[in-house]
């Protein structure tokens, strides 16, 4: 069995995000980028997949700028067997890059394509779903467990009421939480070696996607500032606050 | 052009943030019609006929939809789609789930999450985990648009009368398949919905300790929420997560316990109208967006908190 499985490159988690003084967008000139958080899951389940012996390749694909490189090469690191890199500069909207991953999984014929449930910067939590439906495989979004079985995979989804557990058919998209699993980290011995793992570069606009936006990015603001709150000094002055100041309880 | 939007149910209640979705398609265009996918599902259509905002019902019942998956739901809403301008439904699981596949099929660039309606085809989203806001406007056809179901009220539940038109099932799939699902029943108002919420974090340092957060919930009638620090440490099950990947709550307490405030959390409950946090660590993050902050030890402040609350009698059901 083969696994893709799509990283994003995306501004760091602990990073205090800015917004650009035009409006224009998010600054991310000289702010520190990682692998998106979700997506560290997805690779670490497919490493283990792999390590357990129910699979056979692992190969890790980002769409993105040239410096994309760098999160598939961390991929590497933790254990996926090649890259691909799929260029394309600007905004991607999820649609655009479940179309060229579409390309990719038609070219690639994977039997499973894994992916984070959600990119933690514009926050869509659309790409694995929409490339399910063009395929017309079936989803698992939200996995915090998978089970591999002979041609299906059991796996439990976090819904708002508590869990679902549903089949999937393989080949199948599944969308990782947070919880699947612990991600490891890469030793050096194995970053020294995904130096020498091939990442193979593609453009974009060769796969005959066009990735033009489809949606008007108007302007972007910060949010309104809450007004400063006060430190109480006792659960006495706190209940009092509440009951007479606040009028909540 | 009329709104068809997608109730979320268990084939005999609607869940309640369809109504919030109501609520929102209204502000986009007056005439929205609601889909009913379901088995036996009648008393569902039958409710929601009842929603003044709605001018029509459209109800496909069949066996086949006795469990929800996006699969199958696809294909009818893809089916049912033509003559629509808006396909919308809740951001929750349910609809974060279903409708990137509907907007696939459709070749549509969905809007995921909205907080606020422009115009018919501009709104406003949360990006970066609600530390930017970002004014959309989608340029197709058909529009697919989640909304955040926190930021607009229920629509009412009683004094319309819409059609209910019934509509042919689609083809079942078969390669997916539901399995089971284990809900969590409570009698505490809805994490989502309720009017006071209280959370604890990593600082009650073990399940067991969660029972300070319960007493108070029980006096103050609000719903028990966690941070992810919390749920991962097995405090608490996974349905009690307020954050970026959680739920997002909107209520009018929100009362942080020996949560430090990491930026995923405050995601999930900065809208909140008063927010109270209970920390030893002055400098936590919380503090920056509680409007009450108090210093000290939890295991000493709640059980006085509760004795306090017990002293008042006007406290609000």
């Amino acid at each position: 069995m083969k696994i893709l499985v799509a990283v994003k490159r995306v501004i760091d988690y602990n990073v205090q995000i800015r917004v650009k003084e035009d409006n224009s967008g998010i600054v991310t000139d000289n702010v520190k980028m990682s692998t998106n958080p979700p997506d560290d899951n997805a690779i670490e389940e497919a490493v283990k997949i792999k390590e357990a012996g129910k699979a056979t390749e692992v190969v890790a694909v980002s769409v993105g700028e040239e410096k994309a490189q760098e999160t598939v090469r961390k991929a590497l690191a933790v254990g996926a067997d090649r890259g691909i890199l799929v260029k394309a500069d600007g905004i991607i909207e999820p649609l655009a890059v479940s179309k060229i991953l579409q390309k990719i999984v038609e070219k690639e014929k994977p039997d499973l394509v894994f992916m984070g449930k959600q990119a933690i910067d514009d926050d869509c939590n659309q790409t694995g779903q929409m490339l399910a439906a063009l395929l017309n495989w079936p989803q698992a979004t939200f996995a915090s467990k998978i089970e591999v079985k002979e041609k299906s995979l059991e796996v439990t989804r976090e819904v708002d009421e508590g869990l679902e557990t549903i089949e999937v058919n393989v080949p199948a998209i599944v969308t990782c939480d947070l919880r699947l699993n612990e991600p490891r980290y890469a030793s050096l011995p194995n970053i020294m070696k995904a130096k020498k793992k091939p990442i193979e570069q593609i453009n974009a606009a060769d796969l005959g996607i066009d990735t033009k936006p489809r949606i008007d990015q108007i302007k972007v603001e910060e949010p309104p500032k809450r007004k400063a709150g006060i430190k109480v000094a006792s659960v006495e002055e706190l209940v009092q606050k509440l009951k007479n100041e606040a009028k909540v309880i | 052009m009329p709104i068809l939007l997608i109730a979320e149910h268990d084939n005999k209640e609607v869940r309640p943030f369809t109504l919030n979705a109501i609520s929102a398609a209204s502000q986009i265009n007056e005439d929205v019609n609601v889909l009913v996918i379901g088995s036996n599902s009648e008393e569902v259509a039958k409710s929601i006929s009842q929603v003044p905002n709605v001018k029509k019902v459209i109800h496909v019942n069949n066996s086949i939809y006795e469990n929800y998956l996006a699969e199958n739901y696809t294909s009818v809403i893809v089916k049912l789609s033509d003559g629509y301008s808006h396909i919308v439904c809740s951001a929750n699981t349910f609809g974060k789930n279903l409708m990137p596949r509907v907007a696939a099929l459709l070749d549509v660039s969905q809007v995921s999450d909205i907080t606020k309606v422009l115009s018919e085809d501009t709104f406003q989203r949360p990006i970066y985990a609600g530390n930017a806001f970002a004014t959309v406007k989608s340029n197709d056809k058909i529009k697919c648009v989640t909304i955040r179901p926190t930021s607009f009220d229920p629509a009412p539940t009683s004094g319309g009368s819409a059609e209910i038109q019934n509509s042919d099932a689609g083809e079942a799939t078969e390669i997916s398949r539901f399995i089971k699902k284990e809900e969590i029943k409570s009698d505490r108002p809805e994490l989502g919905t309720a009017r006071v919420v209280v959370s604890g974090g990593r600082g009650m340092q073990s399940g067991e300790n969660f029972k300070l957060i319960t007493a108070v919930a029980d006096k103050l009638n609000a719903a028990i929420g966690a941070s992810r620090a919390a749920v991962d440490a097995g405090y608490i099950t996974n349905d009690h997560q307020v954050g970026q990947t959680g739920k997002v709550v909107v209520p009018d307490l929100y009362i942080a316990v020996g949560i430090s405030g990491a930026i995923q959390h405050l995601a999930g409950m900065k809208e909140s109208k008063v927010i109270v946090a209970i920390n030893k660590d002055g400098e936590a993050p919380i503090f920056s967006v509680a409007d009450y902050g108090l210093e000290a030890d939890l295991f000493e402040a709640l059980p006085k908190f509760l004795e306090e609350l017990n002293k008042l009698n006007t406290i609000q059901k």
